[in-house]
């Protein structure tokens, strides 16, 4: 493989185009509300209209408003050469020759079609580069990736870059880890690249296990080569020659899309031995989760990866001085390397002017509960957190109103609905006890009560503890019955302090981030919301709950 | 505790039957070579023998540990660490109702009580006739369409208590 | 080798590069609680009593290396804090009646409890069902005393090299086992060698008939045979 061609591979794909296409997403969401059998329908109905040689039906990843799903996207070739996108959502299977029918006398929809405006808000207020192919490309076809310039940031990397220039450019971008803590990748990789050269690994972090966060899934499922793409310029760049992907067993269709973007990957020689006819040499292969939030955590996820029980070790050491088998080890989550491809295409200084000083780029947020419109979003970083909720997503569906969002999952916090003008950023959500996490987004209302949702993640954590160390074993044991007790309305004000006690040794003394972030819900709800847990006290005498405002005043 | 060429396996290597009598063994054994036999694959051939024999049993790892060169107490140790393992045998039906953020406050914990309601069984557990297993997951991932109950690893969105009793109630009754 | 000076409550001591803080402020004389530390086996932070206070961080001592000019702090009002609440989480999180226990006054817990000056338990007793398992002809296990601090598991792993001992199952519901989680005395790896029962801290593993005062814990035995296998000497 050459760069000649991957530009004849394009022109070779973009010369099947037909004249009209119609996309339907085969996501996970979209799967599961039916779109499998809707795409049969789809080939029969082009089938029966003889209509095969002008019609192209594909089969793309996440179109993002997961709630409408399933989505199907239909662009015309108009005579100017541009395409107009029309977007239908809840379409069943027996629609499927409405649609047909629509697309052939050119009409924009027909009536019992749930058309979606694709320049409206939900559309309109999001910023595209990590998912600028979600949705476009197909998954299961490197050829559609390689159309759309896969892999030319890695012919780039190769051939024009040094390692070292790789390094410089993916630190000059401002990139940090978008698996939750934020480190500055540029950073990691060089620390990496100076270890001695010898056997090192490239790790992906795709053990997505926060609940209510679906970006890594989204990613993973629509557009894997853009992940085999950064994670094989990260090679290049540290000097590994081996990768792994850890996923989610959770995740079934995530990891055939994987497995089959890797076999196709290698059948082109974009993996493999002389990447590009250079002396670089690269193996991906997966390795499947079975079930435990802790190997999320860079320790447990390495001892995972060896056949291991997933509990973490203390660091230091760190994986990127001894990390797989005791060798430099680079782990980044899948957004990370999501964004690498796009970086050396653009340039680092084009993405370091979106976003804000601190936290560069655009994030990706998965958008849930009790919201109009749910789904995936990408926004520039610094975007007040009501622009996601409010604007893209259109607030609290009708009879209810925001009352928090909840950040970061079990090892986030909620952020009362009076500060939703707080900017997403790395360090404006640390600062209210929450942290940006892997971006999983979940919308509350006033129903929802702020003792049971800590206690519902403290369940998580209990359940989630690899066992340890005591603080975080034990600890999340003592802090999930007391939050029952509070709940219940049977614990005193000493269980309050108790319990607040066990926050500050779980979040300082245990050993890894699952313990030490264990608290974080209660701290936070505690923070904005303690009324609703001295409300519930015995010897409390105030207003009940229910009368009371959450303001934190 | 055995080595690696056991007989076993020499056997199976041209194709034959399994000497247990039992095909899947053949299965688990090209899964064990295709890692060639290294200790840390021992994740991916508990996958592989989930897979083949429904749950893991005391044998079963036996086996598997004799294949990587393990000892048993590891072998057992990272298996019941992982909850995707399971060593009991499972229902005809499986329903996983997902108790993820967005699940949850969606109501997840009413769907559960519906079904165990109806069936009389906990999560993690098999109703008496063998009939369904009752699971939760902590998330699918499928948060945009939540609540979601998975009936036999078909995901379905936007569950309503009357829809999940229906189909739970179904298959109780018909046993389809 | 190089020698490393650094400052542990307000002492200046010096130690041997290579060497983890507890052992250098053992060797001064500063003595800081630990639980599943055991001299001799890989140490594994996971009991946390003895995180120490290291520039401001909070440090396992059993695994962080010395360094020059450290400024270490290991019994600050909050390092002490935390030991006590790390000790009544233990005694809440099993049965550890200590009037019943074979290891009355031979047990790590019971004296930690009493160093740190654990009085009464603010956390509700989780009451677990554990078993007791007296399968084995000659020591009996009593999940109810174990405190998961893996010494058996390393032992029988490190030293003996039978790996019969490793932990089962995940968060509250870990409990060590032998080979399949199968009774002990069924276990083909295990070579009676005893050598789990000398390093247990409590009186989780046991010598069967042994009344309370003989179950001391031979500690010495298992250090003589770790320096033998170590450092090539041999007490006789």
């Amino acid at each position: 493989m050459e760069l000649e061609d991957l530009i004849a591979l394009t022109e070779a794909e973009s010369s099947q185009h037909a004249e009209i296409e119609i996309r339907v997403c085969t996501a996970a969401g979209c799967l599961s509300s039916g779109s499998r059998s809707l795409i049969s329908a789809l080939e029969h109905a082009v089938e029966d209209r003889g209509l095969g040689d002008r019609v192209g039906l594909r089969e793309v990843g996440c179109m993002r408003l997961c709630c409408e799903g399933p989505l199907v996207s239909v662009n015309t070739s108009t005579s100017d050469g541009t395409r107009v996108p029309t977007l239908y959502g809840k379409v069943d299977a027996a629609q499927a020759p409405d649609i047909v029918t629509s697309v052939e006398q050119g009409r924009k929809s027909a009536e019992a079609l749930h058309s979606i405006d694709p320049n409206g808000p939900f559309f309109a207020h999001q910023k595209s580069v990590v998912l600028e192919h979600c949705g476009i490309v197909e998954p299961e076809r490197i050829e559609s990736s390689i159309a759309l310039g896969a892999y030319r940031s890695l012919h780039r990397a190769l051939h024009d870059l040094s390692p070292a220039e790789v390094v410089e450019q993916v630190t000059r971008s401002g990139l940090r880890g978008r698996g939750g803590a934020g480190y500055p990748t540029g950073l990691k990789w060089a620390t990496v690249a100076k270890m001695p050269p010898g056997q090192k690994y490239v790790v992906c972090n795709a053990d997505e296990g926060d609940p209510g966060a679906f970006m890594d899934r989204s990613i993973l499922e629509s557009d894997p080569h853009r992940v085999l793409e950064g994670m094989a310029i990260a090679a290049h760049a540290i000097g590994a020659n081996q990768g792994y992907i850890y996923v989610r067993g959770e995740y079934p269709i995530a990891i055939s899309r994987l497995d089959t973007a890797i076999r196709q990957a290698k059948r082109f020689g974009l993996l493999g031995s002389g990447i590009f006819d250079s002396t670089f040499n690269f193996r991906v292969d997966l390795r499947i989760g079975a079930g435990a939030f802790v190997c999320g955590e860079e320790t447990a996820l390495i001892h995972s990866i060896e056949g291991l029980r997933g509990t973490p070790h203390p660091r230091p050491p760190y994986p990127a001085e001894s990390g797989l088998w005791g060798h430099p080890t680079l782990i980044n989550n899948v957004e990370t390397y999501a964004n690498i491809p796009v970086i050396l295409r653009e340039g680092a200084d084009w993405f370091a002017q979106i976003g804000t000083e601190q936290s560069k780029g655009t994030k990706v947020f998965a958008l849930a509960g009790k919201i109009r419109r749910s789904g995936l979003v990408e926004v520039p970083m610094g975007v007040p957190l009501r622009e996601i909720v409010e604007r893209i997503g259109g607030g609290s569906p009708e009879g209810s109103s925001v009352k928090a969002v909840q950040t970061g999952g079990p090892s986030g916090g909620c952020i009362p609905a009076e500060l939703l003008d707080t900017p997403v950023e790395y360090e404006s959500l640390k600062a209210l006890g929450s942290i940006m996490g892997s971006g999983g987004m979940v919308v509350m209302d006033q129903d929802d009560d702020m003792v049971g949702v800590a206690r519902y993640f403290m369940n998580f954590c209990m359940d989630e503890s690899c066992g340890k160390c005591v603080p975080c074993r034990a600890g999340t044991v003592q802090m999930h019955r007391l939050l029952d007790r509070i709940e219940r309305g049977e614990a005193s004000h000493d269980d309050l302090v108790t319990l607040e006690d066990l926050c500050d040794l779980v979040q300082h003394a245990s050993l890894c981030g699952l313990g030490q972030s264990a608290p974080n819900p209660v701290l936070s709800t505690l923070r904005f919301f303690r009324h609703e847990y001295e409300s519930r006290l015995i010897e409390f005498s105030g207003p009940p709950s229910s009368a009371v405002s959450s303001d934190p005043r | 505790m055995g080595t690696r060429a056991t007989p076993e396996r020499s056997q199976t290597a041209d194709g034959s039957a399994h000497p247990s009598g039992d095909d899947r063994f053949r299965y688990l054994d090209a899964a064990m070579k295709r890692h060639r036999y290294r200790p840390d694959a021992l994740i991916e051939v508990l996958h592989t023998a989930q897979e083949l024999f429904g749950y893991l049993e005391p044998d079963l790892l036996r086996y598997v540990a004799r294949g990587l060169r393990l000892p048993p107490s590891r072998v057992f140790g990272v298996a019941t660490f992982y909850h995707l393992f399971t060593f009991t045998p499972r229902g005809e039906h499986t329903c996983t109702v997902c108790t993820g953020t967005a699940c949850y406050v969606k109501g997840a914990d009413a769907l559960l009580g519906v079904v165990e309601q109806i069936t009389g069984t906990h999560p993690g557990m098999t109703t008496a006739d063998s009939r369904i297993s009752l699971e939760t997951a902590r998330c699918v991932g499928a948060c945009g369409l939540a609540p979601i109950v998975v009936f036999d690893g078909k995901v379905v969105g936007q569950m309503t208590p009357e829809q999940l009793a229906e189909r739970v109630k179904g298959w109780l009754d018909h046993g389809t | 080798m190089a020698v490393k000076t650094l400052s542990v409550d307000g002492q200046l001591i010096s130690a041997r590069e290579g060497q983890t803080l507890l052992e250098a402020a053992r060797e001064a004389g500063i003595s800081i609680p630990t639980l599943c530390h055991l001299d001799g086996l890989n140490a594994v932070g996971a009991c946390r009593l003895c995180l120490v206070e290291a520039n401001g961080r909070l440090l396992p001592s059993c695994l962080t290396p010395v360094a020059e000019e450290m400024d270490v702090q290991t019994q600050t009002d909050r390092l002490q804090r935390y030991r006590k609440q790390i000790v009544e989480l233990l005694f809440a999180e099993r049965n550890h009646v200590c009037s019943v226990c074979v290891a009355n006054g031979n047990c790590e817990l019971q004296s930690l409890a009493m160093r740190l000056g654990v009085d009464h338990l603010r956390y509700e007793p989780q009451e677990p069902e554990c078993e007791v398992d007296l399968s084995h002809e000659r020591y009996g296990l009593d999940h109810n005393r174990c405190v998961l601090c893996t010494r058996c598991v390393r032992v029988c792993d490190e030293i003996e090299g039978a790996h019969t001992w490793d932990v089962a199952g995940r968060g509250t519901h870990c409990r060590v086992i032998t080979d399949l989680h199968q009774p002990w005395g069924d276990a083909s790896t295990c070579t009676s060698c005893g050598k789990c029962v000398m390093a247990c801290p409590t009186g989780a593993l046991f010598h069967r008939g042994s009344s309370v005062s003989e179950n001391v814990h031979d500690r010495e035995t298992l250090h003589a045979l770790i320096l033998a296998r170590e450092e090539k000497q041999w007490l006789v």
